[in-house]
């Protein structure tokens, strides 16, 4: 009996090694590997592409057209986050969708369906577990105004830049909004914004982060100089 | 019932080790892979992340 109990007990330690460390560990093993494969495949199908013709004399004063992703299926992958910030190694999968079982348990970033895509006018807006499953965004609330988030698609790199954190209640759905927080505002603009929950350890509330874009790069150019300058201090 | 696992296996001792430690990772990764996900999954439901509660 005795041996049963202490068996019983050295098995519950273990799942709580699982759940605050090592499952963690495993999870983000694996999203790093699959986001990298990805990643390689895109580059691959670009390479097999016959060189684009550049556009002729592009007018200076143009806007550069930045491509945006049409709508995506449940659960189907669309594109992978970088953030420096988090470490040269961190990149994690972004699904379209906000469901636990098949996208936010696996360690995979969901994009809200109702909001923009990556590079659209308004706002685009993902979320991600803070611990558990890979805990992707555990280290939110270390970003520094200015840090790069770098969202890769099979076209490019969309490079925004963090500006703010919030703390907000779950039930504060605006924002989502186009403009966040600013209801009845028309889109105005490029956003990004990062939701996940606060304090650590439990879900009493959500934590915010609030991007805006700065640029887009091709696939053929290159990664941008947001991914591969390193971060300031 | 440690006793007893020891005794039915087979060989010398280190052959019976050997099995342990062999039985061991097949628990563990068993234990890792696929109880703790599934126990986290259906015990502990309550981790939000989202805004406006939609899963």
């Amino acid at each position: 009996m005795g041996e049963i109990l202490l068996t019983v007990g050295v098995v519950m330690l273990l799942y709580v090694s699982w759940h605050t460390w090592i499952g963690d560990a495993i999870v983000q093993g694996e999203q790093h590997a699959a986001a990298q494969a990805l990643a390689d495949q895109w580059a691959n199908e670009n390479d097999d592409q016959p060189e684009a013709s550049p556009p002729a004399t592009p007018a200076p004063n143009d806007e550069p057209v930045i491509p945006v992703l049409g709508d995506q299926k449940h659960a189907a992958v669309f594109g992978i986050m970088k953030v420096p910030r988090f470490g040269a190694d961190w990149q994690f999968k972004i699904a379209s969708g906000i469901s636990r079982p098949d996208i936010l348990d696996r360690g995979e970033i969901g994009h809200y369906p109702d909001t923009s895509m990556p590079g659209a006018v308004g706002n685009t807006v993902y979320a991600a577990h803070r611990w558990t499953s890979g805990a992707p965004f555990d280290p939110i609330d270390r970003l520094v105004i200015g840090d790069a988030i770098v969202i890769q698609t099979k076209a490019g790199w969309y490079t925004y830049r963090f500006r703010s954190l919030e703390y907000v209640q779950d039930t504060q759905i605006q924002v989502l909004l186009p403009v966040p927080n600013e209801e009845g505002v028309a889109a105005n603009g490029r956003y990004l914004t990062l939701t996940s929950c606060a304090p650590k350890l439990n879900s009493l509330e959500r934590i915010i982060a609030y991007a805006v874009f700065d640029e887009f790069t091709p696939t053929a150019d290159g990664p941008p100089a947001s991914l591969t300058g390193g971060v300031g201090a | 019932m440690y006793a007893a696992l020891w005794r039915v296996l087979p060989g010398p001792w280190w052959v019976r080790v050997l099995i342990l430690l062999v039985l061991a990772a097949v628990i563990l990764y068993l234990l890792y892979f696929y109880a703790f996900p599934w126990v986290f999954q259906t015990v502990w439901p309550s981790e939000e992340s989202t805004i406006g509660g939609g899963g």
